[in-house]
Order: C-alpha cells, then sequence, then structure tokens
C-alpha cells in the first residue's frame, strides 16, 4: 500500500529558487537597451490642469523622452473596466491613461519620464512644472452620493456609478412582522493591500514584427494580453504576456492599470525595452485599494433567535475611476452572500457605487465576502444580545442544516455542500468554549476584559461557471484549461492558464498529476504565468486556482489515462476491456505482474513504432473545464483577546481556525493560506485603515503611517479542518485562499465587543486601535482606579493570560 | 558626468570595485550594478526588511545605507548563504516549514533569522517574533516562519 500523493503535506517544489535568491520578478528583469520610466503624479485629490511645462525636464541628463495626457490621445484608448453589472445604471467613465484635463486622486498620472536610468527618470519628473487649479475633493463614500458635493464625472450624476439591488422573500414584511430587529452602522474601512512586491512592469516593443511583450507582475496574465490589445491596438496574437515571479497580489494584480499601458506606450514611442517599478510609497496611492463600504444593516428575528431577514443599504467606494473588476465586488461577491451559513428566507441587499476622489477600489483578499461575513456576524451578535440568548447558540439555530448535493438560498443562488454545524461544534470544542465562559464569568467580576468571538462563513469561490459570468456582466469567461505533456522519458509537463503567485501550485498541481497517473511528483513540472506558452485562463483569484483550474488538470490526466490504457492493451495484446489500471502500471486483470508503467507507454506514445490504429502520436492532452457551480467552502472561526483598560491596548491571545476546503491536496499547503489570510483579516480588525484628510490627501501614506501585521503583535495560528466534498468538481476541492480573511475580521472583532460588554461598550470603527478602543472606554464614565486596582491585583487570573 | 566615488566592497567572497555615485543606495548597488537581485526592495521608508543583508556579520537594510558607506566592507547577501550548493540551515528549514508562499520577502526574513539564531541560539518563539519586528511578511502570517527559524535552530543545535 502506497502513500497517496494527493493529501501529502510535501514541501514545495518552487522554494528552492525562492530561499536562495535565484527567482527573478520583474523589477528583477535587465533587457539589453533597457531604459526606465518614472511617473509624475498628481498631489491633488481633485484639480483642473492648467497647463504643464515639461522643458526642464527633456533637458534633464539622461532624459530621452516626456510624455503627458495630450502624447497619448488617439494612441492610448482609456482604460476599461471588466464588470459592468446588469440592471445597475452603470456609469462606464471614461479612464484615461495619463489625465489630461482634470486629475481625480492623489496618484493620476499627469506625466511619463524615461531615462537611461531610474535616478535621472525621477530626477527629472521634479522638473516638471504642473499649473493646478485645485477643486474641492469627497472622500467618504456616502457624503459621496449626491448633488451637494464635488461631482468627478460629467457623465456619473450624484457620483453615482452604479445601483444593485438583490433580494429574496419579501424583507419588508418580515422587519414588519419581526419580535426582534437589530441594526448596525458599519465602517468598512479603505485598505491597502500591501503585497509585499510593488508593481512593475517592462514592456518591449519589437517594432518591424508589430510585437509586444510585457513583463507584468499580474494574477491574471490572459487578461492582461486581452486588455493590452483593447488599450494599445496591438493585435493579442502579437502581444505576449509574462508573469514572471510574483510577489503576493492579494487582488491587488487583478487590475490592467494605466501605468503598465503607459510602459508599452514609451516602449512603442521609443523602440527599446522600458521598465517601470513603483517605489511602496507610490503603490500607496497608485495600486488598488480594498472594502471602503459605509453600510446601514438590519437584521429580523424571532424571540428565540431565529432570523429571520436581514437587509442593508450599503455606500461602497470606487474610487475615482472604475477599476478592472470593482463594480462587481460588493454586488455579486457581496450582495449575494447575505445568507452565509444561515437559513434566512429575506434578504435585501441594496448597494450603491460611489465615485470618489480617492485610489480605485479593486478585489483585496476575501472582496466582498469579508463584508458580508462581518455584517451577518456582527447582527448575529446583536440578536443575541436583543433575545438573551448566547450569540454561538443563536448562531446554531440559524445554521442551514447539513447537505451533501445543493442547496438553495433566498437571495437566489444554490451551495454545493456543507455540514455548519459539525465546523462550528468543532471550532467550540478546540476552543474549550463553556471553559471561556465559565472562566470569564470569574475574571469579570475582577474587571479583567476578555473576550471571545465566534465567527460562522460560507463563502462564494472557485469563480464560476461562464455562463453565469456573462449574465452577471463579468467582461469574460471564467473556465481554466490545462494542457499536459509526458515525453518518452517519462517526465511531465503541465501547461496551465491560471497564474499562481505565492499558493503553490506548482506542487499541488504536480500532486494532481502524480496522483492521478501515477508518476513521482518531482517528474511533474507546472508551467505557468507566460501567454505564449500557456494556454488561455482567466487568472489566480477568488480562490478559483485549484478548484478550476485544477480540475482542468485532473481531467487532462484522466484523458491520457485513457489513451495509455488503450495503448497499454494493445502492447499487452490484450482487450481495452481487460486492462486495469493502478499506482501508474496497466495490467491485464489478475496478472499484474505483466505490467506496462505509464513510463513504457508514454515512451511507446511518442516514438509510436507500434500504435494501436486510430490513435494519435504523442502523450498530449488539453481540457477546457467550465464549472457547473462556484464553490462554497466554510468553517468557524474563533478568537480570544483580551484588552488593558488604562490603554486600550488589544492582546489577541488565541485564533482557532476550523475550514473546510474539501480534500486536502497538500494539508501544509492550506495550513499557510489560512494562518496568512487569518493575520490579513486581523490586520483590518485591528490596525489596518487608509485614512485621508478633508482634501483627499492619504495620511497614511507610507509602511511608516499604515499599520500592516507584524510577527510579534500575533499569535501562532490553530487550524483544524473538516471535510465535506464539493459535488461539482472531479476533485471535490474548495477554495482556500482568502477563507482566513473572511472569518477573522469577524471573529475578532466580536471577541474585543464581548471583551468590553461588561463596560456597555456598543460599537468601535475599526481598525479597533488602542486610542479608539480607549475613548470608548473612557465614554463608558469607567475610571480606571476602581476596576484598575483589582486587576492589578488579580493579575494571575486575568491580564496574565495568554502572555 | 555626475561624481562618483571608488569603492571596494567583498560581497559574498567576492572582491568588486565600482565607481558610484554617493547618493545610490547599497540595494541598488547589489541589484544593478553587482546584478545580485535576491535581495528585493519592499518599502522606500526602511519598514519592510525585504532589503536585508549583512555587513560585517551584522544585519542592515540594504535600503538604508549608501554604497559608499560599505567600501571595505564583507557584505553577505541571499546569494551568498548556500555554500558550494548545500543550503543553510534556515534555508532548509524555511524549505520544510513552508516558511515562505510568494517568496518576496524571504530572503530578508532569512538572513534576519540567520542573525536571530546566532546570536541567540535556542530562543523561544517570542524572541524569534520580537527580532522579525523589522521583517514584514503578507503572506503567511509569520506562523510558519516562526516554525522555520525555530526548527533551524533546533537543527544547529543538533548539528
Amino acid at each position: 500500500m502506497t502513500t497517496r500523493i494527493f493529501g501529502s503535506g510535501i514541501r514545495r517544489r518552487e522554494d528552492p529558487r525562492l530561499i536562495t535568491g535565484q527567482a527573478s520578478y520583474t523589477d528583477d528583469i535587465k533587457l539589453t537597451g533597457m531604459v526606465h520610466a518614472a511617473i509624475l503624479r498628481s498631489p491633488h485629490a481633485h484639480a483642473r490642469i492648467n497647463s504643464i511645462n515639461t522643458d526642464a525636464a527633456r533637458g534633464s541628463a539622461g532624459v530621452l523622452a516626456v510624455y503627458t495626457g495630450s502624447d497619448i490621445e488617439g494612441v492610448l484608448n482609456p482604460i476599461p473596466c471588466a464588470w459592468a453589472i446588469p440592471d445597475s445604471d452603470l456609469k462606464a467613465v471614461a479612464y484615461p491613461a495619463i489625465a489630461s484635463d482634470v486629475v481625480r486622486y492623489v496618484g493620476d498620472a499627469v506625466a511619463v519620464v524615461v531615462a537611461e536610468n531610474r535616478y535621472q527618470a525621477e530626477d527629472a519628473l521634479e522638473l516638471i512644472d504642473v499649473d493646478y487649479s485645485p477643486l474641492p475633493a469627497i472622500i467618504n463614500p456616502e457624503d459621496a452620493l449626491g448633488d451637494g458635493v464635488p461631482q468627478l464625472h460629467e457623465d456619473a450624476p450624484n457620483n453615482q456609478a452604479f445601483h444593485w439591488v438583490a433580494a429574496g422573500g419579501d424583507t419588508d414584511a418580515a422587519f414588519a412582522d419581526a419580535a426582534v430587529t437589530v441594526s448596525e452602522t458599519i465602517r468598512q474601512q479603505k485598505l491597502i493591500p500591501n503585497p509585499m512586491e510593488t508593481r512593475s512592469a517592462i514592456a518591449s516593443w519589437a517594432q518591424a514584427m508589430g510585437e509586444l511583450t510585457l513583463w507584468n507582475t499580474t494574477q491574471n496574465p490572459h487578461i492582461a494580453r486581452f486588455v493590452t490589445c483593447l488599450v494599445t491596438g496591438v493585435g493579442e496574437h502579437k502581444i505576449r504576456v509574462i508573469a514572471p515571479e510574483v510577489g503576493g497580489g492579494f487582488g491587488a494584480k487583478i487590475a490592467v492599470y494605466p501605468w503598465e499601458m503607459i510602459t508599452a506606450f514609451c516602449s512603442m514611442q521609443l523602440g527599446v525595452p522600458v521598465k517601470w517599478t513603483e517605489t511602496r510609497t507610490e503603490n500607496y496611492i497608485a495600486t488598488t485599494h480594498g472594502r471602503d463600504h459605509v453600510e446601514y444593516v438590519e437584521m429580523a428575528a424571532n424571540a428565540d433567535g431565529k432570523v429571520t431577514a436581514v437587509r442593508s443599504v450599503v455606500y461602497a467606494g470606487m474610487g475615482a475611476y472604475l477599476s478592472t473588476a470593482a463594480p462587481g465586488i460588493p454586488t455579486i461577491l457581496h450582495g449575494l452572500m447575505y445568507s452565509g451559513p444561515y437559513d434566512i428566507a429575506n434578504i435585501k441587499a441594496d448597494v450603491y457605487g460611489v465615485f470618489t476622489n480617492s485610489t480605485p477600489v479593486e478585489a483585496y483578499r476575501g472582496a466582498g465576502r469579508p463584508e458580508a461575513t462581518f455584517l451577518l456576524e456582527r447582527l448575529m451578535d446583536k440578536v443575541g444580545d436583543a433575545v438573551g440568548i448566547d450569540s454561538v447558540e443563536v448562531r446554531r439555530r440559524n445554521l442551514i442544516e447539513p447537505f451533501d448535493n445543493n442547496r438553495d438560498v433566498a437571495i437566489g443562488i444554490t451551495y454545493d455542500s456543507g455540514n455548519y454545524s459539525n465546523a462550528l461544534d468543532q471550532l467550540l470544542g478546540h476552543i474549550g468554549y463553556d471553559q471561556f465562559r465559565h472562566d470569564q464569568e470569574h475574571e469579570r467580576e475582577h474587571g479583567t476584559l476578555r473576550g471571545v468571538g465566534v465567527a460562522c462563513y460560507c463563502e462564494i469561490c472557485g469563480l464560476g461557471p461562464s455562463q453565469v459570468a456573462g449574465a452577471v456582466g463579468f467582461g469574460g469567461g471564467l473556465w481554466e484549461s490545462a494542457t499536459v505533456r509526458i515525453y518518452a522519458t517519462g517526465k511531465v509537463n503541465v501547461f496551465i492558464g491560471t497564474s499562481p503567485h505565492g499558493q503553490g501550485e506548482e506542487t499541488t498541481f504536480a500532486q494532481i498529476v502524480a496522483d492521478e497517473i501515477g508518476v513521482d511528483v518531482d517528474d511533474v513540472e507546472v508551467i505557468h504565468g507566460d501567454t505564449d506558452i500557456t494556454p488561455m485562463g482567466w487568472g489566480t483569484y477568488g480562490s478559483r486556482t485549484t478548484v478550476v483550474g485544477g480540475a482542468a488538470v485532473a481531467l487532462t490526466m484522466r484523458k491520457l489515462r485513457d489513451k495509455a490504457k488503450v495503448i497499454a492493451a494493445h502492447l499487452l495484446e490484450a482487450d481495452e476491456a481487460d486492462i486495469e489500471y493502478a499506482d501508474g502500471q496497466f495490467f491485464v486483470r489478475g496478472a499484474p505482474d505483466r505490467a506496462q508503467s505509464i513510463q513504457d507507454v508514454a515512451l511507446q506514445a511518442n516514438v509510436a513504432w507500434n500504435l494501436p490504429e486510430g490513435i494519435e502520436p504523442g502523450m498530449e492532452a488539453s481540457t477546457y473545464y467550465d464549472p457547473p457551480n462556484f464553490s462554497y467552502p466554510f468553517g468557524a472561526h474563533a478568537a480570544i483577546v483580551s484588552i488593558d483598560p488604562d490603554n486600550g491596548h488589544i492582546t489577541l491571545d488565541r485564533y482557532v481556525a476550523v475550514d473546510d476546503c474539501g480534500p486536502q491536496i497538500n494539508p501544509m499547503v492550506v495550513e499557510g493560506q489560512v494562518h496568512g489570510g487569518v493575520v490579513q483579516g486581523a490586520g483590518q480588525a485591528l490596525w489596518e485603515g487608509a485614512v485621508y484628510d478633508d482634501n483627499g490627501q492619504l495620511l497614511t501614506g507610507s509602511m511608516m503611517d499604515y499599520a500592516i501585521p507584524r510577527a510579534h503583535l500575533v499569535p501562532d495560528i490553530e487550524v483544524h479542518s473538516t471535510v465535506t466534498p464539493s459535488p461539482h468538481n472531479p476533485l471535490g476541492v474548495k477554495g482556500i485562499g482568502e477563507t482566513g480573511t473572511i472569518a477573522s475580521t469577524a471573529a475578532i472583532y466580536s471577541a474585543v465587543m464581548d471583551a468590553l460588554k461588561p463596560l456597555g461598550v456598543e460599537s468601535i470603527d475599526m481598525p479597533l486601535t488602542p486610542e479608539r478602543v480607549w475613548r470608548a472606554i473612557q465614554a463608558t464614565g469607567y475610571t480606571g482606579n476602581g476596576h484598575g486596582h483589582s486587576h492589578g491585583h488579580d493579575h494571575d487570573h486575568g491580564h496574565g493570560h495568554g502572555h | 558626468m555626475p561624481n562618483t566615488v571608488p569603492i571596494t566592497v567583498n560581497v559574498n567572497g567576492r572582491s568588486h570595485s565600482a565607481n558610484v555615485e554617493p547618493r545610490t543606495l547599497l540595494v541598488h548597488f547589489l541589484r544593478e550594478t553587482l546584478n545580485l537581485t535576491g535581495t528585493k526592495i519592499g518599502c522606500d521608508t526602511s519598514q519592510c526588511g525585504a532589503c536585508v543583508v549583512r555587513m560585517n556579520g551584522v544585519t542592515v537594510k540594504a535600503c538604508t545605507a549608501f554604497a559608499v558607506q560599505v567600501d571595505g566592507a564583507d557584505i553577505t547577501t541571499i546569494e551568498g548563504v548556500a555554500q558550494d550548493g548545500n543550503l543553510s540551515a534556515v534555508q532548509e528549514a524555511f524549505w520544510n516549514n513552508h516558511g515562505l508562499q510568494c517568496g518576496y520577502c524571504t530572503a530578508g526574513m532569512i538572513m534576519s533569522v540567520t542573525e536571530i539564531i546566532e546570536r541567540n541560539p535556542n530562543p523561544s518563539a517570542e524572541e524569534v517574533r520580537a527580532g522579525l519586528e523589522g521583517n514584514m511578511c503578507r503572506c503567511t502570517g509569520y506562523n510558519n516562519i516562526v516554525k522555520a527559524a525555530l526548527a533551524a535552530a533546533a537543527a544547529r543545535q543538533g548539528g
């Protein structure tokens, strides 16, 4: 009995190049004759450009060219938005790569300098003189919706980018009949994604051939090729997009940005390769942000805590322009998930997309689902308080019963499989929930502020059936493809359309191959991220790579196994019906000692000296896999926090995750995804937030001011799982890349509110910084003396926990 | 031509002489002049630690030093950590414990962890976390980086 490679936590096959410095990210690449671009960005959030004087910059050392908005007019088409959600009156406003009349956010491009080296390019930027007339700016998405405020786009009155409503059941009636209703105003603050690699591109135009090669740090090179074709006018067949090593994305590398289009423009003008790499400070204003909702949410329930309805009005900031996938995030990926793991009969999501004078918003890890989970979990806690039932019990009473094949929810989508109460039970056992509550009662008598928060979630990922993509206005398909070649030597190349950038599919897809056809995992090499080499794919986002792309690989291997079986039967002079396959060997039933290995068959297929009639030479197959449904991973997470009442400091004492992504190909990789996701969600709850002043200046404009989680601020994350296969894909797998972020913000927020409950604190905006927590505590009339005293005496019982 | 200053620096056991502008950052000198691109640039405010290298055995952020400051110094970058094709204990531990995902912070992490366990051969998890305050990772939640550091320390003790 051999150990199955599928399910084995083998170490990653991509790591040797990454731990030795041998990997090449975009900025590591040098081409012969390459020059460097730097982009001049608007210092104003909103201003009219009166004039631009580039004379001094043009004369600066090493400068080859300076271009402004007038230079690209008629040459570069505007940047398209690729997700035009239907029935929403969406305003596809013009998004020029370089602004020529009005700048609409701090970061909008106004000019580009190309010079022999980067220092020279940046020197010259300082010599460009732009005469602006500043205009008033608007940043808050709720405030921005209306006519009495600064207007960003003539063709988007009231700054309304779209208005989208989704509903199921009769929400109004349910609220009218409810025993209790609870409500909350939630500020899903604007977040800065911060992949450790900033954005970068190299464009190389081969004029004689009319061919453009674009190295681009992207999550989706084929979409980048398509959009580059639309913007530059170069034929799609003449564009090659290469995503080399990509240093994290988290959604910020989905969009096709003006910046790489400007880089392409420069190369096409000058006929030499041009590199552009943003600084981190530039990244903070020029690379897309996430979230930015103002939400008014309500829940209705019976006296026993059974939830009857949920509804929202959401103002979702889009930033100054519509980024590639932006409109789909607060709508399709948010509003459609208002049932979460719960059985809720009446649901309504009412979402306004609003232009603001800030950096465009895009997908950010979880993209819509963290916001949906947060509001459901926040309201579940409030329902618990309103009906006087423990909030975990309220959740349990509302969870959908276990199901293994399709469950419709009121908002009109169909979940694949779930056993939500099992995940919750497992979680409560791991965290020791009952014991915690028992201890907490004692601790509270002594003034110790410790709390537990639980979040249940179900999320939509594995995007998705292409027919649905079309129906919801996504400007492309969402299928995936794989081509697999087994060479005469038995070694295997797998070419995939998805584009991993840290998620480990070079390993996990090799495990799928090894599992399906019995080759050694080290005999498999997975190739991705080059549109000239790999088959079409729609990219790595929405936790879809393994669910959709992995399925394409598995199905391809099954095709090759079928072909191999025919050849093996021929070689064994047996009837195909009598051939069995096991562990890479084909043999006549009952006679495994006379077997043909997959390597034997691959050799014969490749040399083609003796193939059965009608069988083509070669051992290669491709699959274009369009999933029949999305995948719906789920789970339950819990956080335990303690709070110092004297300074508002929160310590994250424990974090436990139970996730269900179906069968795990590589548990070590799955755990890693959960660890990272949880900490990213913790960042939103506790530390992170893009702060703007009233003029639209980003005050958290560098890593000095924007608080990314650091090692000493987080505990070990305890990761557990349950396994409920999806009936919809050949591997039974569900996505795992975003679940940590989807659950953890809600769980940690809930824990903080639980800790503060004895003081009567009801709500604090995220991030829950010490200052905000301290102010909230002070507002309750808390006097440090009394509580602080007993707190000090009982140090061993309370505050010392978890340290 | 801008003013340049001659420097000689020993990088990963090899001596390099070059004329550099005084404003050239060490990280740019390593990446652009010596083509040692394993050292990464993750920020411009000395926060992220992606550019950590060792200068005369001490970790420095290569974005915060000028090339002229390392004249005469011994520099070790990630390219010089493995010896004769053999991974160091720290590299091995990062690989075994899934201490990296996208890999962009990894060079700096490996340089910092190497110094942490050289100074403190038997660190606690808390000490590792405190020691990594100047290194950011957005992928791993630090969980497996800490695990890798502890495993590397144990391996060094054992060996």
